[in-house]
């Protein structure tokens, strides 16, 4: 077994293009361990599933991209940060996205399929339904008024020879 | 980039490489004003450049099913991959959507 630690941290402001940003950050953080792409692509949803929720439903920076020209500008911008935090031990990774918004009054609601408090943003309520899917292990902290963290737990490599025998 | 494109009554619209909230927010209003200023029945979904999508893109196809649907208008995907299709039966689209590899 390999248990080699390994850890990182990332503070970026609420705006949908780091949404980009932090799932690729995340996907460089574990390529040294040699997961499939499948398992990076699984990562990659639900890091961005999770950042995506800390801007728009923690923060209320809803708006995304704008092409120039157009007259139309962000409406947002509601200052804040979202902190992304890695754990690698061995080949499990740890995962914990954090903000300090709105946070979540009822969690086993915000939690069910199809479940979302802004239908009229074109939101479909599968954000957490993909990141349970996609990780081995999910947990919801919340308060409102004073923030939300996401953590979710996944183990790589689980189809490569590394992770047999030994 | 996304693409957009009317061929008869069928609203053509080429997804970007990454379909995740900070481009699916522009997608889906400018997809709105071509339903309401042209005379487009249908909308196209074409997967062909996407590498990566979250739910925004889910939210993308059940919007534009929702305005389109109750004029008898239909939503079809093309080019869908394993990913986004596992997605869409996630999320019950592939019983609203006629999806093609
Ligand atoms: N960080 C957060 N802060 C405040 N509320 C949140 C946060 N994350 C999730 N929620 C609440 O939980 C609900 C469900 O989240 P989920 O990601 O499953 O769906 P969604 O974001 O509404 O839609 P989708 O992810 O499909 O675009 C959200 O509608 C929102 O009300
Ligand atoms: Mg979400």
């Amino acid at each position: 077994m390999n248990s080699e630690k390994n850890e990182m941290e990332l503070s970026f402001d609420a705006v949908s293009e780091n949404e980009s940003f932090a799932r690729v950050a995340v996907a460089a953080f574990v390529t040294h361990i040699n997961p499939t792409l499948e398992e990076i692509d699984d990562v990659k949803t639900a890091v961005s599933e999770a950042v995506t929720n800390a801007i728009i439903h923690g923060y209320e920076n809803y708006r995304g991209y704008v092409k120039g020209g157009e007259g139309e500008r962000p409406v947002p911008v509601h200052q804040g940060k979202v902190y992304v935090r890695c754990r690698l031990e061995g080949d499990v990774l740890h995962i914990e996205v954090q903000d300090q918004g709105k946070g979540i009054a009822d969690i086993a609601r915000a939690m069910e399929p199809m479940y979302t408090s802004r239908p009229e943003l074109d939101r479909s309520g599968m954000g957490f339904s993909f990141m349970e899917a996609f990780m081995d292990d999910l947990e919801v902290e919340s308060r409102p008024a004073a923030g939300t963290i996401v953590r979710m737990t996944k183990k790589l490599g689980s189809t490569s020879w590394i992770a047999c025998g030994e | 980039m996304e693409e957009f494109q009317i061929i008869e009554n069928y609203l053509m619209v080429r997804l970007p490489e990454e379909v995740d909230h900070h481009r699916a927010d522009y997608i889906c209003r400018k997809a709105d004003r071509y339903l309401l200023d042209q005379k487009v029945e249908h909308i196209v979904f074409d997967f062909e450049d996407t590498r990566f999508m979250d739910s925004s893109g889910i939210g993308i196809i059940l919007g534009r099913y929702r305005k389109i649907s109750c004029f008898g208008g239909k939503v079809y995907a093309i080019h869908v991959d394993k990913k986004v299709e596992r997605m869409f039966r996630m999320a019950g689209l592939n019983k609203i959507v006629e999806v093609l590899a």
